[in-house]
């Protein structure tokens, strides 16, 4: 399966993401935000960190960059495209995924290991996954998910919902919310369930001396399902 | 504006000083010169007080590739690859603007180490506030955490350890010691030594203004009561920028395009023309109109002067500005030919096609002055004769729970959880432990760091202080399975030219420069904050000591939370139940006085070397030092993080209970054993001839101990985790 992550200036996840494509056999490339053009890809990425410098609203200069012209004819045409934190914001940015990332409720950025419930399995993400319930890692300030009641009602009605926060037991309330995001929701789709934003690393959860190895899963079971 | 005394005096410089320039330069300077003298020859440039004790600093070792006196110190892992690291102090500038002033600490100490080459894959942080009660305190440390946390996490620098204490002398004068690892090829490394006449001088990153102007001299005077309107001299940082900046001069030194680099922090483009041309032997000279200003009409006085952030100065090959302007393009930096490398030996400025300023650099660097101050020795106090009777109105269970709640003992969750820990994917020890460790990307190595230091243990008697925070370093290392290779120092004290404050940095020095000798860990960087004092009031002593060790194989690092049930713990090293200076002493007795627990450096180094040797034969699962706090501190802590029990041993004949858990003599480690390991590891016990006592048993959810204690678990980790985030929330 062929990858690209794109770079911008102030991407800081872009190594990490490389790695774990990598290491679970994806054939990935590095792309530069200033490029005409992504190389033939079956999936593109956007990295977490801090795309030129999240300044103006985290995610929206990026969301204008050069390449994102591409990234959004990609995802119109029914490609693959995943956000993972700073990622996921610019998704909310260009349009592509409904909704915007607010400064989280406690105002503090929170580095934690967190449980995620996975709310919908008819994808390529997240099909014939064999857990529930995922152990991943956040590390942001802006990941606080809200919408409109309208946008909120349409997520649920398509199963748009992709993972939610949740307890160990899979409980999701307000004491296993990290940021305060609407519903708990920590990640969600676009309507054809190709365009996936989430808050979570899956790549810093990817073997076993690291804070855990449930980001490996994720990342396995993109490939199974693309087979 | 004509330079009188009364101006020079105003720059910071003392009259003598001003003397000793005209005598000098055989004129009086102009005031952009001026302004240059002063700012190299203030305390934080120029060392002036500090250099003749740091001279005997225990420096080499096999390992070291680079000790003091470059941007930052290197030393030797294996297989080509090398560890650059420093620690430094914002601690003037932190206390006036917490965010700014904390975030720029960071953003420094990151540029120092990439300016060798290096890629920053660690930050570590040491930060002292003022009692919990003073008014000042809560927001001074929200503001320090979230510029800490703000600067690196947008960097994609993960945080991986640090240290945060509450002492009333800080109430005037925080401290903030901001450290960075970064790894480098050992092939591949850069210095600030410049070489070859008549090569370009370039000027990268951010565009200079007015900020930050006479920060060297700031952190070079005692605060006052007029402190707030120091606010101005504080920098700005841009973190965004630096990673730009971090990225382009990674891509730039992947060939052999630059001779010298160096960047710009406390006195900005002055101390960094000067260094690289002072250290090549050379002159310089430098075209102000070219700097690249945020701000209009500069003056050269306020160019030469400028703290703006995230700038570098590059002396590069002729024939290569092309090839780097297209790098620095690629990142949106600004970058500008500002000048070149001179036979001189002189720093020329030139502005608006007029001379506007001529110094031989010799008189800038070497011929800086140098102060041999007086200092008073601190005698050893006399060990305190406790009444243990008055013990006994003490349920051991109630001490335990206040000294694990106590400020400087309690879990510091509230301030890690804002920083990245995780980001570059290696961090496979999180703060918390008793070193954080980060593996070198793509090989079995991983590198621990740690930073510590003792205040109250350097109030009362320096010497053995200096000595005691070097061999917690060391034990530190030790405990997550690292061989500890060197240290960085930041040496924090008050006003020098005093001669209680100045005794305490010449004692604690020698207590620091005798430990890593005979440990063999030795100081390869490092930086002098002095004028810790506000309105008198200086703070305690606090050297802050930045450790780094090698595990060659990470699956053998090894951790303090308990395993297993059924497991036996150990304590390795004597406990003779030294209470002075302690936590029980303090918190408990309210007792202040009294000497620190001697330090034994042939008992540190057999007894390290054993639970090395230990952790290398895979006999042991978990490990911990003694330090704060005693053996019940570090026992407890190690059952909450294990969520384990357990069941302690009545303790032998005639041991005061409370000296023996609450004692805090040094060169104690607390192992968990399994069984099968027991014998082979009473074998490597006696043949290191190391004291050693059964402690327990690792047993159920609550630690147990006669008909004294009987805590469940559940109850030590709330009295332990939760009083910061109380604090910072009340």
């Amino acid at each position: 399966m062929r990858s690209s992550v794109i770079i911008f200036p102030g991407s800081n996840c872009d190594r990490d993401m490389d790695v774990a494509l990598k290491k679970f056999g994806f054939k990935n490339q590095m792309v530069w935000h200033n490029d005409q053009s992504i190389p033939k890809s079956d999936l593109i990425v956007l990295p977490g960190g801090f795309s030129y410098g999240d300044y103006l609203r985290c995610g929206s200069i990026a969301s204008k960059s050069k390449i994102i012209k591409s990234v959004i004819d990609f995802a119109n045409s029914g490609g693959l495209v995943l956000g993972i934190c700073n990622g996921f914001q610019i998704l909310t940015e260009t349009g592509l995924l409904n909704g915007i990332l607010q400064q989280n409720k406690f105002l503090n950025f929170i580095c934690s290991n967190v449980y995620v419930k996975v709310k919908d399995k008819q994808n390529k993400y997240f099909k014939d996954l064999k857990k529930e319930l995922l152990e991943l890692h956040i590390a942001h300030n802006e990941g606080n998910y809200f919408c409109s009641d309208d946008e909120l009602k349409s997520l649920e009605d398509n199963s748009q919902i992709a993972v939610t926060y949740c307890g160990v037991d899979g409980t999701e309330n307000e004491t296993t919310n990290p940021n305060g995001a609407i519903k708990n929701i920590a990640g969600i789709f676009n309507k054809n369930k190709n365009v996936l934003g989430m808050m979570p690393h899956p790549e810093r959860m990817i073997d076993k001396y690291l804070s855990g190895e449930d980001g490996s899963l994720f990342f396995k079971n993109i490939l199974d399902n693309f087979k | 504006m004509e330079v009188t005394e009364e101006v020079a005096i105003d720059h910071g410089l003392k009259k003598e000083e001003f003397s000793k320039i005209c005598e000098l330069l055989k004129r009086t300077p102009n005031l952009t010169e001026l302004a240059i003298f002063s700012a190299m020859w203030n305390e934080h440039c120029s060392y002036k007080s500090s250099r003749k004790h740091l001279k005997k600093m225990h420096t080499k070792g096999k390992q070291v590739i680079q000790g003091p006196g470059e941007n930052a110190g290197v030393i030797d892992i294996g297989d080509d690859d090398a560890i650059v690291f420093k620690i430094e102090s914002h601690n003037h500038p932190s206390f006036i603007e917490p965010y700014q002033g904390a975030a720029t600490g960071v953003g420094g100490i990151m540029r120092d180490v990439f300016t060798m080459g290096a890629r920053p894959i660690a930050n570590l942080n040491s930060i002292h506030f003022g009692s919990p009660q003073h008014k000042k305190t809560r927001n001074l440390l929200r503001g320090v955490v979230k510029g800490i946390g703000g600067y690196g996490n947008c960097i994609g620098v993960p945080t991986i350890a640090g240290q945060t204490t509450f002492d009333e002398s800080y109430n005037g004068n925080i401290l903030v010691n901001a450290m960075t690892l970064g790894l480098v090829n050992k092939n591949k490394i850069f210095y600030s030594k410049a070489a070859g006449l008549d090569k370009p001088v370039i000027y990268v990153g951010s565009k200079t203004g007015r900020d930050g102007i006479h920060g060297a001299s700031m952190a070079s005077a005692t605060f006052d009561d007029k402190i707030e309107e120091k606010k101005p001299t504080v920098q700005v940082g841009d973190p965004f920028t630096e990673k730009l900046l971090l990225e382009a001069c990674l891509e730039l030194m992947a060939d052999n395009s630059i001779i010298a680099i160096q960047d710009m922090g406390a006195a900005g483009l002055t101390s960094s023309s000067v260094e690289m041309a002072s250290k090549g032997n050379l002159g310089i000279e430098l075209n102000l109109s070219e700097v690249p200003c945020r701000e209009e009409k500069m003056t050269p006085y306020e160019i030469m002067l400028s703290e703006s952030q995230e700038r570098m100065l590059i002396v590069l090959e002729k024939g290569k500005e092309e090839h780097a302007k297209k790098i620095f393009d690629k990142w949106n930096l600004d970058f500008a030919v500002i000048g070149k490398t001179t036979d001189s030996k002189k720093i020329e400025l030139i502005f608006d096609n007029k001379k506007v300023a001529e110094i031989p650099i010799d008189l800038l660097a070497e011929n800086a002055p140098i102060y041999d101050r007086p200092w008073k020795k601190t005698k050893l106090p006399q060990k305190l004769k406790f009444d243990k009777d008055e013990f006994k109105s003490l349920k051991l269970s109630d001490c335990l729970k206040k000294i694990l709640s106590n400020s400087n003992i309690s879990d510091k969750k509230w301030i890690w959880d804002q920083y990245d820990h995780t980001v570059m994917g290696d961090t496979i020890q999180k703060p918390g432990g008793d070193a954080g460790v980060v593996r070198v990307h793509g090989t079995n190595k991983a590198v621990a760091a740690s930073v510590d230091s003792s205040a109250l243990y350097c109030f009362s008697h320096p010497l053995t202080g200096g000595k005691q925070i070097v061999c917690e370093s060391y034990r530190n290392l030790i405990s997550v399975g690292a061989k500890p290779i060197a240290i960085t120092n930041c040496l924090n004290f008050g006003n020098p030219e005093k001669e209680k404050n100045m005794g305490e940095f010449v004692e604690c020095v020698e207590g620091i420069t005798e430990a890593s000798k005979y440990l063999d860990f030795p100081v390869v960087s490092g930086n002098v904050s002095f004028y810790n004092e506000t309105k008198d009031k200086g703070i305690k002593p606090t050297p802050t000591i930045g450790g780094v060790g090698l595990i060659s194989d990470y699956q053998q690092m090894l951790t303090m939370d308990f395993k297993t049930e059924g497991n036996l713990v150990y304590v390795i090293g004597k406990t003779d139940g030294h209470l002075d200076q302690s936590i029980f002493a303090r918190q408990l007795l309210n007792e202040k006085k009294g000497p620190p627990p001697t330090v034994n450096l042939f008992n540190e180094k057999n007894i390290g070397e054993t639970v090395l040797d230990l952790s290398r034969k895979n006999l042991i699962v978990s490990c911990h030092d003694v330090s704060l706090g005693g053996i019940l501190t570090a026992v407890s802590k190690m059952c909450i993080k294990g969520k384990k029990g357990i069941t302690i041993n009545t303790l032998k004949g005639l041991t005061n209970k409370y000296e023996y858990f609450f004692g805090e003599d040094q060169a104690r480690y607390i192992i968990e054993i399994p069984k099968a390991s027991l014998k082979k590891v009473n074998d490597i016990l006696n043949k290191y001839s190391v004291h050693f006592d059964e402690l327990g048993t690792v047993n159920g959810q609550s630690i147990e101990y006669k008909d004294d204690i009987n805590l469940p678990i559940e109850e030590l980790a709330d009295a332990h985790k939760y009083w910061l985030k109380k604090y910072m929330d009340s």
